[in-house]
């Protein structure tokens, strides 16, 4: 920006609302399950949201993304529907996945958004693939993949990131260093800090950013994707964040060291986009108060709407196996 | 009254062993400080340290292979892999590695590595943290596969699943754990369970049921519902599915004449299949009725509990399957 701001009035409040969206939509999941409305896994991402909306801000409508365990924000910064979500999470038939896949596995297909997943680093490969798809057919579209820094001790993530540097693919490679797989801590479970370091082995750019930051994540992220789409190929992108619960619903994260979650609360990325705002004088109070409001509003009315979705019948535990089914052979 | 849970009989089992034997180490993600996903390895850190209870990246083919490696010099490696799901992520060093060293070397190298594996449904944990996987491990040969049913077979079983000089595949039901993170239960001797020997969990004369895991509970449940009809049924649990106890369960076939075969893992391919193939193959003659598999449907596991629920089989349909098999009508439920 010209006159020292960083960003509009429209495009900071958009990014403000999608990270309160993400944010309240988290906390709500949490007491939903405790109110005994979601039987399965949560991992919520409170705390990671510049990460997921910075990335996707900076996204067209053909480009296509996987995600993780941790995937509520990843798809809600793609622009997926709340409603839609919890009724997947309370394993209602309108729910994205008709109540067969649950948190872990939620997809928007219309979005580009393939999946959440519930096996780590397994998104990475798969977002290779699309990015192999997205080459051959040419209309530039860019395929990402969010993963944590867990998830790049496996093997997956060195063979993809082998083979699309080799191919020169259009991918974005979207590590959320949040510090701990699990309940290990990164420096328990890798000796690199940087999981951006790894890239040099395979000979792709290793960009590391505060991913607190929702406008340097998008900022990188746009390089990135330009990168890409010019055909020179995959960028791996490193954002330096941090969940603020457990790892997931239920864990009371006793293996972080004291202090540490304070730290970072002090850096909360709705905190360091609104003060922006307002320092910049982009936007003020009542405009981020007129967000938030409208917010709450839109989750009132999904979890009302979700909660009203219909049970699926036991039976339609059958369905969707195969394609064709073959009048059902195939399930016998 | 004495409290011992299964994760205790694991947890004991572990102990022991590792007491017993300075070459018996843990190996998995989150096993060591952390006590593990399910607590089962929880004070085991504290008391034994980082040497025995090796925390790894999440790399579960390194975590395997460095557990092959190890044995293959000498130790005794209990790797964890945290959901039986991520085994295919090891697979190859399980099916192409382990199984194979001893046969390919002639009988020079063995790997006397346990690979305790969680499996089977916990409540909406969905396609990727809920298969019931035993019978592949069952189609590779050079491996020996146990599914513990109880906390005393749990913790007999390990010890000799620790001792045993081949590796093996260990399965353990999620929902038989009793709850994360309550206090540990007392120590309860349990020698090792040789393996290859089933067990009667109850005598009867005119159903042989084979089942394991938490089937074994469902099961429980529907023959004593069954009893009150009329219907005596031998429950027979397998605990080893290689090397499989066919003896014993020809002496029950032989008493019953009838055979029903209860599991979570889907039918098709499923560990009934080889139990129905023996029974067929070696059995003829004792058998007077057809036999009948019950298992998971035919599908990946859903997440939405009515369907769970619907894929699973429970008490009802185990019991409809024995009903069919002395030959009486089903009882459908009200619900
Ligand atoms: C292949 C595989 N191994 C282990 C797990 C169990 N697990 C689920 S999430 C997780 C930690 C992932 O850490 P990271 O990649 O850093 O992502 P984060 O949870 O921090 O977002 C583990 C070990 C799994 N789901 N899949
Ligand atoms: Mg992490």
């Amino acid at each position: 920006m010209t006159d020292g701001r960083t960003t509009t009035r429209d495009d900071g409040l958009e990014l403000f609302e999608r990270m309160f969206l993400i944010r309240r939509f988290e906390e709500r999941a949490s007491q939903l399950r405790a109110a005994g409305l979601i039987p399965g896994f949560l991992h919520p991402c409170i705390g990671q949201e510049a990460s997921a909306v910075g990335v996707c801000s900076a996204l067209g409508p053909d480009d296509v993304l996987t995600s993780t365990h941790r995937g509520h924000g990843h798809m809600l910064a793609r622009g997926a529907d709340p409603a839609r979500m919890y009724a997947e999470l309370f394993a209602r038939i309108e729910g994205y996945n008709h109540g067969k896949g649950g948190s872990l596995h939620m997809i928007d297909v219309d979005l580009g958004f393939l999946g959440a997943n519930g096996i780590v680093g397994a998104g990475i490969p798969l977002a290779t693939g699309a990015a192999l798809q997205q080459k051959r057919r040419a209309r530039g579209g860019v395929a990402v993949s969010f993963f944590g820094d867990g998830a790049t001790n496996e093997g997956a993530f060195h063979e993809s990131l082998n083979l699309a540097t080799l191919w020169k693919l259009p991918a974005l490679y979207v590590c959320e260093n949040n510090l701990y797989g699990e309940f290990t801590r990164q420096d328990q479970h890798q000796v690199v800090k940087d999981v951006a370091q790894r890239a040099a082995s395979y000979g792709l750019p290793g960009v590391i950013v505060d991913g607190n930051d929702a406008l340097a994540v998008r900022e990188v992220a746009r390089e990135a994707v330009a990168r890409a789409r010019r055909g020179d190929g995959p960028t791996l992108i490193e954002t330096k964040t941090y969940r603020h619960r457990g790892h997931f619903e239920g864990d009371m994260a006793r293996y972080r060291p004291k202090g540490e979650l304070e730290e970072w609360l002090a850096h909360d990325p709705l905190d360091v986009l609104s003060r922006r705002l307002l320092a910049e004088d982009v936007a003020s109070d009542s405009d981020l108060d007129e967000v938030r409001a409208g917010v709450e509003r839109r989750l009132d009315a999904a979890v009302e709407w979700a909660t009203e979705r219909a049970h699926p019948e036991p039976a339609d535990a059958l369905e969707d196996v195969y394609v064709d089914a073959m009048r059902g052979a195939a399930l016998r | 009254m004495t409290r011992f849970s299964y994760a205790d009989g694991i947890r004991q089992a572990i102990a022991e062993e590792m007491d017993r034997d300075p070459n018996v180490f843990v190996i998995g993600e989150d096993v060591g400080a952390a006590g593990g996903v399910f607590g089962v390895t929880k004070g085991l850190f504290e008391k034994y340290g980082a040497d025995r209870l090796w925390d790894t990246p999440i790399s579960e083919e390194a975590v395997i292979g460095a557990a092959i490696g190890a044995a293959l010099l000498g130790a005794r490696p209990i790797a964890e892999i945290m959901f039986g799901d991520f085994v295919t992520l090891a697979m190859d060093m399980i099916v192409n590695q382990a199984a194979k060293t001893h046969y390919m070397t002639g009988g020079r190298l063995s790997v006397p590595m346990v690979v305790r594996m969680v499996t089977g449904t916990g409540g909406s944990t969905s396609a990727q943290h809920s298969q019931s996987l035993e019978s592949w491990f069952v189609h590779a040969p050079g491996l020996k596969v146990v599914t513990a049913s109880s906390a005393e077979d749990a913790k007999g079983l390990l010890k000799s699943a620790i001792r045993d000089p081949d590796p093996v595949m260990f399965f353990e039901h999620k929902q038989l754990y009793g709850g994360r993170g309550g206090p540990a239960g007392d120590v309860v001797e349990v020698d090792p369970i040789p393996f290859g020997v089933g067990r009667v969990w109850r005598e009867g004369t005119d159903v042989t049921v084979v089942t394991y895991l938490k089937t074994l509970e469902y099961t429980m449940k529907a023959v004593e519902a069954l009893a009150e009809e009329g219907i005596s049924c031998e429950v027979w649990d397998p605990r080893t599915l290689v090397p499989l106890d066919r003896e014993g369960l020809r002496q029950s076939l032989a008493k019953t004449g009838r055979l029903v075969i209860a599991h979570e893992a889907p039918v098709r391919g499923g560990f009934g299949a080889e139990i129905a193939a023996f029974a067929a193959e070696e059995c003829f003659e004792s058998l007077r009725a057809p036999i009948i598999r019950v298992g998971g449907t035919n599908t990946p596991m859903p997440y939405a509990p009515v369907m769970e629920g619907f894929v699973v089989p429970g008490p009802e349909r185990i019991a409809n399957a024995i009903r069919r098999s002395v030959g009486r009508p089903p009882v459908v439920s009200s619900n």
